[in-house]
């Protein structure tokens, strides 16, 4: 146990030695302020940046891809079989989009715990009219409340309500990019081709921004009456079925078995957006790595100047030992005066990191593509200011542990005679 | 009958650096609880050596050494710096206090370590060895404000905290002149004549010896006279 003795002895030692352990405890405190705000704003960033894609991305996405048969005809003639194939005749053709049986899909859906909701889309490529040109966009059907509940859709439509497109007859929301493009405001009206050239007119109820300027350029939403209208089809025509679950992780596992279960084509939000995930981890790591080697500087630091101490202190190292204090004790000493540095430091550091963090939280960030962000994000997670101190902590205590150890092994008898 | 507080037999300790040498050569002697023993010898002849040895800081020696009829071999580092916490005072020829404590702090620092009092009581205690030196007044001084004879007295002070079963001294006149080694030789008389606090002191100051009841003379790492 460490005493109040060799916690008093400790504390005359830093004190007469104010300057450096001053120093050396800036040292903590500077890396630590670093350590909690660099990950709190990265992490802020990564939070922003993952709802702008993830919030509004289906965790399992079913739909039906348009693709060859699997198996070539060639491929069933048993003649055949264990040669190589040069015919590739049969061409993806005769199939549909729209997801078949619907209705039991998400009858089964919905009945499944995992889920925590579904959202039926349409998506229907479409050509809108501007004067003699045509630009090519996608009229996404919608159920509003499910899209508004699931995937934050009021968040990103800035101008307009969107709840109108559902209780408007034929009316849609237009990315503002798009908007922009086709020169129209809201009651406007915008005229709209499909694939068999079939005409309609829609009026105009909001604007949508995403932050994504590329898909604000081709994007627009309807509901899901209007766009099977517009596409001229019945009312269970549904291309996507996009799955929201309660636990993020169980998308791949789950995706799979959709697919298999409903026969139809699924992804994973984990496939779908793996350079994003990637992109979210290397910013970690990368701050993680940067908080780290502060500290270590930090930790040399703190060695440095306990070893000077240990040095300048010889004498009186020498002297605890003649009268009875054993290597033992003197190696306490050391050690409570390291990891004082460290835990004095270390405080400081965090309640300065977030003042920091806090400032950094107040300045204005204003972006026409981040419609619902007034300042820098920061993230103020408790875990920061926890792996932190217990990092200063340890830099601090392996820190000591050396000088510590020389300090214990100090001969009095060489250090008395040489005098 | 006289109890024996300190025994040596046969202690010899050689040096290998950088040829080996006999420093000390059989030293067997013992020391009966309230003697006053100096030793002298030329410069050289290996007193100090001898007293790190019989002060248990140095435990590279072969022969046999009793503390308190105790036998210092085999025992831990640990257990060392506990007999010389409880057992044994040291004072040095240079003071050797800690400069980052008062006066009394220094005194009370090996009592703290000992336990055995509550720290009040160690406090007290050490002002009343404090008084008994004429050294109460300076007690809540910095250590490095005070003058050469009152940090020896301080030192003093402090070898007597925990009452030990003897105080050993290496030359500690060597560093003042005549008027205070006088007082500290005055004041370790008092030790043994009132306190029957048992002493060994090396010496250079023949005058000092010759005042002390017994004298022991080495030559060489030999004793040639107890
Ligand atoms: N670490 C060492 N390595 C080698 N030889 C040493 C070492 N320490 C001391 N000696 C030698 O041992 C001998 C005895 O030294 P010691 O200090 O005991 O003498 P002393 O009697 O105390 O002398 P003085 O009266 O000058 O203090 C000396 O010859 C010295 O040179
Ligand atoms: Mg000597």
């Amino acid at each position: 146990m460490i005493s109040r003795l060799i916690v008093s002895i400790a504390r005359s030692l830093l004190l007469a030695r104010l300057r450096q352990t001053m120093v050396a405890a800036v040292g903590v405190t500077f890396s630590i302020m670093m350590f909690v705000t660099l990950l709190g704003f990265m992490n802020g960033l990564n939070d922003m940046l993952d709802g702008l894609i993830l919030n509004r991305t289906a965790h399992i996405r079913l739909f039906n891809d348009i693709k060859p048969k699997e198996k070539q005809a060639i491929e069933k003639a048993k003649d055949y079989k264990n040669r190589s194939h040069f015919i590739h005749s049969v061409k993806s053709s005769g199939s549909r989009r729209e997801i078949y049986n619907v209705g039991a899909i998400t009858k089964a859906i919905s009945r499944d715990p995992r889920v925590l909701g579904y959202a039926p889309k349409i998506n229907a490529p479409v050509f809108f009219n501007d004067g003699n040109i045509e630009i090519t966009g996608v009229i996404n059907g919608i159920d509003v409340e499910a899209e508004a509940r699931l995937f934050f859709f009021k968040d990103y439509v800035t101008k307009g309500n969107p709840m109108d497109v559902k209780t408007v007859a034929n009316s849609i929301i237009l990315g503002k990019a798009l908007a922009d493009k086709l020169l129209v405001d809201i009651g406007d009206r915008v005229y709209v081709n499909n694939s068999q050239g079939e005409r309609f007119s829609l009026k105009v109820v909001g604007f949508f921004e995403s932050g994504l300027m590329e898909l604000d350029k081709v994007n627009s939403y309807a509901s899901l009456a209007t766009t099977q209208k517009i596409v001229g089809k019945s009312n269970n025509y549904i291309t996507d079925l996009q799955i929201k679950l309660k636990d993020l992780n169980l998308a791949p596992a789950m995706a799979k078995d959709y697919s298999k279960l409903f026969e139809c084509d699924s992804e994973d939000i984990q496939t779908a957006n793996a350079q994003f995930e990637t992109g979210s981890n290397v910013r970690s790591i990368i701050s993680y790595a940067v908080g780290i080697t502060l500290l270590i500087v930090a930790g040399f630091g703190i060695y440095n100047i306990l070893n000077m101490m240990i040095f300048e202190k010889m004498e009186s190292i020498a002297i605890l030992k003649a009268t009875g204090f054993s290597g033992k004790d003197v190696r306490k000493v050391f050690m409570v005066i390291a990891v004082s540095i460290g835990l004095i430091g270390g405080l400081a550091g965090e309640v300065m990191g977030f003042l920091l963090s806090n400032l950094i939280d107040n300045i204005p960030f204003n972006t026409p593509a981040l419609p619902t962000i007034k300042t820098f994000p920061v993230n103020y997670s408790p875990k920061y200011y926890i792996i932190s101190f217990v990092f200063a902590l340890l830099t601090t205590y392996f820190a000591g542990y050396f000088p510590a150890r020389k300090a214990s092994r100090v001969d009095p008898v060489v250090i008395i005679r040489g005098k | 009958m006289q109890s024996i507080i300190l025994q040596a037999k046969a202690i010899h300790k050689q040096f290998h650096d950088p040829v080996t040498v006999d420093v000390l050569k059989n030293i067997t002697f013992s020391i009966n609880a309230g003697e006053f023993v100096s030793v002298i010898g030329k410069s050289g002849c290996g007193k100090s050596t001898l007293l790190y040895i019989l002060s248990t800081m140095d435990t590279d020696y072969s022969g046999e050494l009793l503390i308190d009829s105790q036998p210092m071999r085999n025992k831990t580092e640990a257990e060392l710096a506990h007999v010389r916490n409880a057992k044994i005072g040291f004072v040095f020829q240079f003071h050797y206090l800690l400069y980052e404590f008062s006066a009394l702090k220094n005194v009370m620092l090996p009592g703290l370590k000992l336990g055995q009092y509550s720290e009040k009581e160690v406090e007290h205690r050490a002002i009343e060895r404090m008084k008994k030196l004429g050294i109460d007044k300076l007690a809540f001084k910095q250590a490095n404000q005070l003058s050469g004879g009152e940090k020896q007295r301080v030192a003093i002070a402090r070898a007597m905290i925990n009452d030990p079963a003897i105080i050993m001294g290496d030359e500690p006149t060597g560093n003042l002149d005549k008027r205070n080694s006088e007082m500290v030789f005055d004041i370790f008389k008092q030790l043994t004549t009132e306190f029957k606090q048992t002493m060994l002191v090396v010496t250079h100051d023949v005058e000092f010896a010759q005042k002390s009841k017994r004298i022991i003379e080495m030559e060489d790492g030999r004793i040639i006279r107890q």
